[in-house]
């Protein structure tokens, strides 16, 4: 009994969640549109009593529910928080563009909501199981939200796409998992670890599985080979859809990579090293040199996603605390990046009218001096130009491949974020010097500007500031790996 | 029991396996959609008799009872009553074979190589301990089910449910062209609201067609 108790309160925060989007379901039945607001309301206070509990339950030890299922650490706190923190900032910056597109629906929400759920689950699985089923109960409500607008044929077209890759990258990560299943007769993190520590297992067999594994992963992650889908599946969704696909399932991917390969497979970091290695660099060229050919502004963000990620791959391709805690500042930086990114986004966009090309910036500076402030900023960060966080970020994973001694991929990495900064500055080019197209008024809730520009403030203020991020990710980091 | 030096089980497991392994290959290469699901439910049969063979007694019997009983005839309905065209279905297919043979061709070496007998005989991994005749498999799964793996086991209800909501999502909507009916509003319509009396002449029918070939056919008589 006492051990029921434990486990309840352990996993407080995935239940909360989980009955404020089944109320959020029902709710939805009783209430007219002009009154849809509740429900907005009721998600965002699902959120923070989430992060209520989360930060009184909150234990500098690792504790273990479920029999040994499910994990409650510091890294699983940390980017627990992260993720409430940015889903409700899309709570927030998505309001009105779908309210403008017939989206504002209870499902809308509660799928969302569900995401949140399996992205906590992805965070705090301890055996490979649990992790598993997290992940596609955030890829299933991914896949559902990028189909709500229905008579959008471009989002079917990318729900189809996204869905099929999807399914063929949960086949690839479960067949991996069987393999290292049928060599260590343990699905559990730990104890897979503690049975390779001891030496047992036949190495093929295992490399077979990690192949496997770590394709699966690349696949949700969206690193070469495995990033097909990416453009395609940020263009067609709803640019609301887009900015949760590119944000906070980054986080909950990062925590799911840490504890199949840096918790389970530690033993095997030699061979998983040259896997991410691989991949890193290909991300990072591909991601970088296509993107100058794009003039879809989603798009282009969507390739800029590839060689972001492929950043977080040489963090974690250290295989060392460093570089683990480096990663995690990163992709944190990268989520905060985002949002911005994607919320100026939709506030150019109004009704009837989808701002997604290069075009629709051009004079930008003209309509709204500050928007374009705050544009300048984003793009500022994400070529890694400092003061800016994206430049701390990148040099901190740089640092820490460095110290393992990859000398000559740092030095090939600078020199494709250097080709990098050419498309983000052609976008500041566009705002600042040239002619607006259209000069229709800027309109956006009051709420929503003034919580975009703290988000794109805030690159500014931790990038000059970034101990206290880093030392964030140190605790989440240090605490939970030994 | 031994025919030939092989154990009874073993001729069954072989032969489960090669039908198994031809209705698989089947499913993807025949040019009829019907046939494919047909031949996916026999592909689920033999795998239910081999995990009969494996003592996985309810798993294999759910897996007839869910899989083929409920999905596959619900699938075959939707392939039955969709048009789906082959040729485009086909597209490209000639084109992507010469890379995607080489590839499928290069994994399933590997993949034979490694999942082969060298680390998975049964000379290499030992037969699991013989059960006693009282022995519940059922009753050990769900055991385990409710107690080590209550969590995936709540969590995968949690995928169904959104699945559900996805479902009801995507489907479930007041379409501008959708010709649904409220019975609600069909029991309230009143005769005022159908039928509309009209006050009018009485209308007298013009006989001129009747008139022309009643002539011609005076003519003809003459």
């Amino acid at each position: 009994m006492e051990n029921i108790r434990y486990d309840l309160i352990t996993a407080l925060p995935e239940i909360i969640l989980l009955g404020m989007a089944m109320l959020v379901l029902i709710t939805d039945l009783f209430l007219k549109q002009s009154n849809r607001i509740a429900i907005y309301g009721l998600s965002q206070l699902g959120l923070l009593l989430a992060a209520y509990f989360t930060v009184t339950t909150h234990v500098p030890s690792v504790g273990y529910a479920f029999t040994g299922a499910f994990v409650d650490d510091a890294m699983s706190d940390v980017l627990k928080l992260m993720i409430y923190v940015g889903t409700s900032l899309i709570f927030v910056y998505t309001r009105q563009y779908i309210q403008l597109r017939n989206m504002f629906r209870g499902e809308f929400y509660a799928l969302v909501l569900f995401s949140v759920v399996g992205m906590m689950i992805m965070v705090s699985g301890q055996s490979m199981l649990t992790l598993y089923v997290g992940l596609e109960l955030l890829s299933l409500s991914l896949y559902a939200l990028v189909a709500l607008d229905r008579d959008n044929h471009f989002a079917t077209e990318a729900a189809m796409k996204y869905f099929v890759l999807g399914a063929l990258a949960s086949g690839m990560l479960l067949y991996g998992m069987s393999m290292i299943y049928g060599m260590t007769g343990s699905l559990n993190i730990s104890d897979i670890n503690h049975v390779l520590m001891n030496g047992s297992g036949i190495h093929a067999v295992l490399v077979l599985g990690l192949v496997f594994i770590v394709a699966g992963l690349a696949f949700k992650l969206g690193a070469v080979p495995f990033q097909m889908w990416v453009p395609d599946v940020y263009e067609g969704s709803p640019t609301a859809v887009t900015m949760l696909i590119s944000s906070v399932p980054k986080l909950a991917a990062f925590a799911f990579v840490i504890r199949l390969l840096a918790q389970s497979l530690q033993t095997m970091a030699i061979d998983w090293q040259q896997m991410l290695l691989i991949m890193a660099v290909l991300s990072i060229v591909l991601g970088n040199v296509t993107a100058i050919a794009q003039t879809n502004l989603k798009r282009m963000l969507a390739y800029s996603t590839i060689s972001h990620v492929g950043f977080v791959l040489l963090g974690l391709m250290s295989a060392s605390g460093n570089g683990y805690i480096s990663a995690l500042f990163y992709i944190a930086s990268y989520v905060v990046m985002t949002l911005a990114g994607f919320g100026i986004i939709l506030l150019l966009s109004r009704k009837g009218f989808e701002a997604q090309n290069l075009s629709d910036l051009k004079g930008l500076n003209q309509r709204s001096p500050w928007v374009a402030f705050l544009m300048l900023i984003v793009m500022f960060s994400m070529a890694g130009i400092p003061p800016t966080l994206g430049f701390y970020a990148k040099f901190a994973v740089l640092q820490a491949a460095l110290q393992a001694g990859f000398l000559w991929v740092v030095v090939f990495a600078v020199l494709m974020a250097v080709i990098g900064a050419f498309y983000y500055l052609r976008v500041i080019k566009l705002m600042y010097f040239d002619e607006p197209e259209d000069n229709s008024p800027i309109t956006a809730p009051f709420d929503m500007r003034v919580i975009l520009s703290m988000n794109a403030l805030a690159l500014l203020a931790i990038g000059i500031m970034p101990q206290g991020l880093m030392t964030i990710c140190f605790y989440a980091i240090s605490r939970s790996l030994s | 029991m031994t025919f030939f030096g092989l154990h009874f089980q073993d001729i069954v497991f072989y032969t489960l396996a090669t039908i198994l392994l031809i209705a698989g290959l089947r499913v993807i290469t025949t040019r009829n959609p019907v046939y494919a699901a047909l031949y996916l439910v026999l592909a689920f049969f033999t795998a239910a008799g081999i995990w009969l063979l494996l003592e996985a007694e309810f798993l294999a019997i759910a897996l007839v009872l869910v899989y083929v009983g409920a999905v596959m005839v619900l699938f075959l309905f939707v392939v039955m009553m969709l048009d789906i065209n082959l040729d485009k279905l086909r597209e490209g297919f000639w084109k992507a074979l010469p890379i995607a043979l080489p590839v499928g061709g290069l994994m399933a070496v590997e993949m034979v190589m490694i999942v082969g007998a060298r680390n998975f005989g049964a000379d290499v991994v030992p037969a699991p301990a013989a059960h006693p005749a009282d022995y519940s498999n059922t009753a050990e799964l769900g055991r385990v089910l409710y107690t080590d793996y209550l969590l995936p086991f709540e969590l995968a209800s949690v995928v169904l449910l959104v699945a559900i909501v996805a479902a009801i999502a995507l489907t479930l909507r007041d379409r501008k062209d959708s010709k649904s009916m409220d019975p609600a509003k069909q029991v309230l319509v009143k005769k005022a609201d159908r039928l509309r009396i009209v006050k009018m002449e009485a209308e007298v029918e013009k006989n001129d067609v009747v008139d022309t070939s009643a002539q011609a056919d005076d003519k003809g008589a003459k």
